[in-house]
């Protein structure tokens, strides 16, 4: 889900120039978590302990270790850079493409990931729907989850190199080192305590610059106004009011691809059955923390725009020069639209402050990078290496399977972040491959979890099918791109549109063929889906609780306010 | 979690590295009264460095304060 940014060029100037208290800055925050990783270590001995912490998290470190796992520097990079480009708009991947995701999860979802005792999403499936359709979907995860992570070390290692001047072989080795000591010592035990201390420092060091913005513009009405006199003419600073045709909006897309492509199926899709970030909440230490956990992250993640959609508009309204594409960047020697967040970040941060500043992107790489890897880890030994090769080995096996597959995540990470430099291009495909898989994921798990007529072959087929099709609509606009008008709707629809709407019939096809291949074989006994399948497991209800402590309330909290912030911002 | 353990709270941690940057941020500011830094910043005018410093040590003082281990030892 996030933002890529696309390749950065060598800039003539590097952005920033770091002082030596804020080198000292970023020298501690290495120790820390390299420290914590150690300190964790003693504490990490079963499988239990390795790859779910333990399932003892409470719901507020689990739940900002959700959020923290997905905040990567890209993210945050990418996204400010998005708000620059397209404005308001971006906010949407915030809002309804992850706010009522979350909450479904915690409310329906979450209780039969949790009550299952699964270890991971392919997991889920192997119980509901065996074997194959496990194998199929932990495949598929683990390729995925080293090549984003690879792209994402490269994105951020040439981050570094044009806004600090760093060298690119120097960022990835330190970093990606780092990371793999870090998680390799400790799991995810350590994995999530560092990602809860790289979730502080992000916000510490990132809320300044909207703080300051809003200061110099004096207020949001001063900042709106500063925009129209930048840019006269365009609306950047309305969410909804340019989505009623794919020619209004600068992303040329319509409210339909935005509502049922992203608001359902990819948002759905990601935060709902990626094991990234479902991997943090499964190891919450009850089933009521495992509920409130993507409750307290929906309620974190509505705030993020602050940080990341703010810094972006604030440069549209403040920046002296004009951020431009790459290509028109590295023309004219000037500045893209991927450095608004550092340059907005040189505009205010002093020495001591800029330091913090670079450690918040450097945590924020950190923390998406040990997701990746430490969800690699645990696909890979349950859903591969115990299911397919060494099924009856020790705990003490898996663990050190573990803490290798850590090892072995990170090296193929920095390989593949090696090749991305070689074959540029890989950049331009991997958010469609990335949603190649997500959107049919989606409809075998959620038909999985709430109909129990799905039966086994059905959702192997329907997961197959799915992600075959949205292959084939890839291919096929690839090779003719005037095929956009059937897949997207309009032939004025942009890759952002195709994106949405591609994932949306990948859906439907998932759906369709699941119901239909089910209905045609024979029906699982009920007795065999008991933990498993909504009406055939039962789920301890709140009612005895007060109702402070009930997700089920904070989640209409969270969505009431969700609902008054697309008002405001209509 | 798990302090029944003997294990550290991860705010602690927390208030440990913030007190650590405070500290820095807040020096750094100070420094920056008396020998101006050779790159101007916007609002440079506020020190935000010393409040910002200034808060980052309450922060890490009241983490410090409230997950110190030795509270649930006693």
């Amino acid at each position: 889900m996030n933002m890529l940014a696309s390749t950065l060029p060598p800039a003539p100037d590097r952005v920033l120039a770091l002082a030596p208290v804020d080198m000292a800055i970023v020298a501690l925050y290495f120790a820390a978590v390299i420290a914590i990783g150690f300190y964790l270590k003693r504490y990490t001995k079963t499988g239990e302990d390795f790859f779910l912490a333990g399932r003892e998290m409470t719901a507020w470190v689990a739940g900002l270790s959700f959020l923290a796992a997905n905040l990567g520097a890209l993210e945050l990079m990418g996204w400010a850079a998005a708000a620059y480009q397209y404005g308001i708009l971006a906010t949407h991947w915030y809002w309804i493409g992850a706010i009522p995701a979350m909450l479904f999860l915690g409310i329906v979802m979450m209780p039969f990931y949790y009550i299952s005792k699964t270890h991971s999403v392919p997991g889920y499936l192997k119980l509901r729907f065996g074997e194959p359709s496990r194998a199929l979907s932990a495949v598929s995860f683990a390729f995925m989850t080293v090549l984003m992570s690879g792209i994402n070390m490269y994105s951020m290692a040439l981050v570094m190199k044009v806004v600090l001047g760093w060298d690119i072989n120097f960022s990835i080795w330190v970093s990606s080192l780092t990371v793999a000591l870090y998680v390799g010592l400790g799991g995810l035990f350590s994995a999530i305590f560092n990602e809860v201390l790289q979730f502080v420092l992000i916000w510490l060091g990132a809320l300044l610059i909207p703080i300051l913005g809003l200061m110099e513009t004096g207020g949001w009405n001063g900042m709106v106004a500063r925009i129209g006199q930048n840019f006269p003419g365009q609306d950047y600073t309305h969410l909804w009011r340019t989505m009623g045709s794919f020619t209004d909006n600068p992303m040329g897309i319509h409210w339909t691809g935005i509502v049922l492509g992203l608001g359902w199926v990819i948002s759905f899709g990601y935060w709902t059955t990626d094991f990234l970030v479902v991997q943090r909440v499964l190891a919450a230490k009850d089933l009521r923390s495992a509920k409130m956990a993507p409750i307290i992250g929906a309620g974190f993640k509505m705030m993020v725009p602050l940080i990341v959609i703010l810094p972006g508009l604030l440069g549209l309204a403040l920046l002296p020069m004009k951020l431009t594409g790459e290509a028109q960047a590295v023309a004219t020697g000037g500045h893209s639209f991927n450095e608004v967040l550092p340059l907005m970040l040189a505009r205010y941060c002093g020495p001591g402050l800029l330091g913090l500043g670079i450690t918040a992107l450097i945590a924020g790489f950190m923390s998406g990078m040990a997701g990746n890897v430490s969800a690699f880890a645990t696909v890979w030994t349950y859903d591969i290496y115990k299911a397919l090769f060494k099924k009856d080995a020790s705990d003490a096996h898996y663990v050190t399977m573990g803490r290798w597959c850590t090892i072995l995540g990170v090296m193929v990470s920095i390989g593949t972040a090696y090749l991305v430099m070689s074959f540029l291009s890989i950049m331009d495909y991997v958010q469609a491959l990335f949603s190649f898989f997500i959107a049919p994921l989606f409809g075998t798990v959620v038909l999985g979890m709430l109909w129990k007529r799905a039966t086994r072959a059905g959702g192997f087929w329907g997961l197959l099918t799915g992600t075959l099709s949205s292959i084939g609509m890839w291919a096929w606009v690839k090779l003719d791109p005037a095929a956009i008008r059937f897949i997207a709707l309009s032939p004025n629809a942009k890759d952002m549109a195709e994106n949405m709407y591609r994932a949306l019939w990948s859906w439907i096809v998932c759906v369709t063929v699941t119901v239909v291949v089910s209905l045609l074989t024979r029906p699982t006994p009920e007795r065999e889906l008991n933990g498993l399948v909504y009406g055939c497991t039962e789920v301890p209800h709140d009612g005895d609780l007060p109702i402070y402590k009930r997700p089920a309330f904070w989640a209409v909290i969270v969505a009431l306010v969700f609902v008054v912030l697309n008002v405001i911002f209509w | 979690m798990r302090e029944g353990h003997g294990l550290v709270s991860i705010w602690f941690f927390v208030g440990l590295l913030l007190l650590a940057y405070g500290v820095l941020i807040l020096g750094a500011g100070v420094y920056e009264l008396y020998v101006p830094a050779s790159r101007a910043v916007v609002l440079g005018e506020l020190h935000v460095g010393i409040w910002w410093g200034a808060l980052l040590v309450v922060l890490g003082y009241v983490y410090i304060h409230f997950y110190n281990p030795r509270r649930y030892r006693s």
